[in-house]
């Protein structure tokens, strides 16, 4: 979880990307003035609550939202595609943008249960990208989806194949949709909570997976979750996202060791670890909830959006939404009193 | 497969069997005689006449022997013989019938299902625009409309006023046969069996497909840079049509009724107009020949549309 490829040049620039919802009584901002750069061969966790604006994220740059409901309302999404030309996506006509779904940049959903066609096979599935994007005939995508299967560790991938969804379990859905995924060789693979619907110890495996095949490729990832002990397995850079808005990133050491902002110190506090239990159980304890709830973004406070529900919130806090601070030279955080912030 | 299908065929003969004798209870509870069909009123008859008439039919045994005097032939094929046309038996009535009647539904149904379900996808992809609103008050009326009612308008709007079609009958009589005369002559009756059934396909497929549009399998086709086309036929459209087939399947019941009232309006020669006249004047072997096979017809249908099921969902697995 070290080595990160600094130095190449970034696959996704996303600069100061605003997304909106019209709904009924107003718009809503889901996604505020996010910048967020992923490089190759390097995984960047995208954390926050639901309603943070973190799923809303990933289907912007997928330009996926729904029609007529959302937006995009502002910023840029820069590209570096496979032939090295970078594009912004948020201008790109539909068809271009179409040909860069599944080819360029990949997708995997949260549920793996519901995300695959239930009347059709794995294999037409899994094959169907390839057929779509470079024409391949049909019997050589057959094959080239078997092997993938083989790929992610699905024993038997010839039989698996000509299965339908139903007549696998979960964790191995999972993993067909990662082989659908994998298909084109994307340079960026977006992971909406990839994990949270499995068992812990498919999660492990699936993760492990991911982690595999990044190597093996060097393409960019985003994973969005919320949970960090997810985060801490396989990202190398955070994102922390609250109401809509960035407020800290880094190297996922340097958060986690060191967070700058009051918000992600909650977040690591209400995390229990290993033995807490007892051990609380015996110091009469609870666990360490952040008080209040995440504002609606139908009714966002004024200033920091955290402020209602921080302790070192002041005057100045409620003033203005304060500014990315530059803690170090690759970790920021958007609080005013970061440096009196203790974790 | 094999084995599911066995275990439905018998069902339906049992079911068939259950009908069988329902109408032959429901007949004999209706006012009036069998033998009543059989003498002339205007000539006198005694009542030795009578009684050896009866005992000759064998409506003098007992009901239950009746019946199974009845079901021995009929499962024989032997459907006996039309009180009011003495020289044909009803087995060849049904077969002189069944095609104009499978004619009629067929054309409906063909009209039905694609209208129906273009309609509806129209409506799910355009939804809330003036196309679909539209369309839907269009079903509305279409299902509110009884077929009496859409007939008798389609004969006076379309034979009367415009003349743009014959007002009955499957041919012109003393002309030869030609497929176009036939069409022109199968268009209205077709498009009103029709009407109804368009209607509730169309709302179906609407409904169907804007759930499915919202399922997360459509959004992964999307994210795989599928066609917007593809995305709606083959992912979409596909998975929306399975309770449209069901729909279709267990309401082709109801089709044989409106066949059975449009025939009449249109005095088209199908089971319908056969089955009409026989209630008419009291033909109980010739009613209860067409109930029957009507009946089978059904059961056989439904029994086929779950089969069908099983070949377009993967998920249903028949054992």
């Amino acid at each position: 979880m070290n080595a990160i490829a600094t130095g190449t040049d970034p696959i996704l620039e996303i600069d100061g990307l605003r997304t909106e919802f019209r709904l009924r009584g107003g718009t809503i901002t889901a996604v505020n003035d996010l910048d967020l750069t992923i490089r190759p061969g390097e995984t960047v966790a995208l954390v926050g609550e639901s309603g943070s604006g973190k799923s809303v994220t990933s289907l912007s740059v997928m330009r996926l939202l729904a029609r007529k409901v959302g937006a995009i309302a502002a910023g840029s999404v820069r590209f570096r595609g496979k032939d090295g030309t970078v594009r912004d996506l948020v201008t790109l006509d539909e068809e271009s943008m179409r040909q860069v779904r599944g080819n360029d940049i990949a997708m995997v959903f949260q549920e793996p249960m519901t995300s695959l066609n239930p009347v059709y096979t794995i294999g037409d599935q899994i094959s169907e990208p390839m057929r779509v994007h470079q024409g391949t005939p049909k019997g050589e995508a057959w094959d080239a989806a078997v092997a993938l299967l083989e790929k992610v560790g699905i024993p038997d991938p010839r039989r698996r194949a000509g299965q339908y969804p139903h007549e696998l379990s979960g964790g191995m859905r999972q993993r067909a949709t990662i082989a659908m995924a994998l298909a084109c060789d994307p340079m960026l693979l977006i992971a909406d909570e990839p994990t949270t619907a499995l068992d812990v110890t498919i999660q492990a495996q699936i993760l492990e997976l991911m982690q595999a095949l990044q190597r093996d490729t060097g393409m960019g990832m985003l994973f969005v979750t919320h949970n960090l002990g997810v985060v801490a397995e396989i990202a190398h850079r955070v994102a922390v996202m609250y109401a809509g808005r960035l407020i800290e990133d880094g190297p996922v050491r340097e958060v986690f060791r060191n967070p700058r902002h009051p918000y992600t110190v909650g977040l690591l506090k209400s995390m229990p670890k290993l033995g807490d239990a007892t051990r609380m159980k015996k110091a009469g304890e609870t666990l360490n909830a952040i008080p209040g709830m995440v504002p609606s973004l139908r009714n966002l406070p004024s200033g920091c959006s955290f402020a209602p529900r921080c302790s070192y919130a002041i005057d100045a806090c409620r003033a203005a939404v304060p500014p990315l601070a530059a803690v170090s030279e690759n970790h920021h955080s958007r609080c005013i009193r970061w440096q009196e912030v203790r974790p | 497969m094999l084995r599911y299908t066995l275990h439905r065929l018998l069902i339906g003969a049992g079911m068939l069997l259950a009908l069988s004798v329902l109408i032959f209870i429901l007949l004999r509870l209706t006012p009036g005689d069998p033998i009543d069909a059989y003498i002339d009123p205007n000539v006198a008859i005694s009542q030795e006449e009578m009684a050896a008439l009866r005992t000759r039919l064998g409506l003098d045994q007992p009901l239950p022997v009746q019946y199974f005097a009845w079901l021995s032939q009929a499962v024989q094929g032997n459907l006996g013989y039309s009180i009011q046309r003495f020289d044909q038996t009803v087995a060849g009535l049904i077969a002189q019938r069944m095609g104009p009647t499978l004619l009629l539904m067929a054309a409906g149904l063909t009209i039905a299902i694609v209208v129906g379900i273009t309609a509806g996808v129209i409506g799910a992809i355009r939804r809330n625009t003036l196309p679909d609103l539209s369309l839907s008050v269009l079903a509305l009326v279409g299902i509110s409309s009884p077929a009496f009612l859409t007939a008798l308008l389609g004969l006076y709007v379309f034979s009367v006023r415009l003349h743009w079609t014959p007002s009955g009958g499957m041919l012109t009589p003393a002309t030869p046969f030609s497929l176009l005369d036939l069409l022109h002559h199968l268009i209205l009756p077709a498009i009103v069996l029709s009407v109804g059934y368009t209607s509730l396909i169309m709302r179906y497929t609407r409904a169907s497909m804007l759930e499915v549009l919202n399922q997360d399998y459509v959004r992964t086709a999307r994210a795989k840079g599928v066609k917007e086309f593809w995305v709606i036929v083959k992912h979409t459209l596909r998975n929306a049509l399975l309770p449209v087939v069901t729909l279709i399947g267990s309401t082709i019941g109801l089709a044989v009724g409106g066949a059975i009232f449009i025939e009449t309006v249109f005095n088209w020669p199908g089971m319908g107009l056969l089955l009409v006249d026989a209630v008419g004047t009291r033909d109980y072997p010739v009613i209860m020949g067409a109930t029957l096979v009507i009946g089978a017809a059904v059961i056989v249908v439904n029994i086929l549309t779950d089969l069908t099921y099983a070949v377009v969902d993967p998920r249903i697995k028949v054992a």
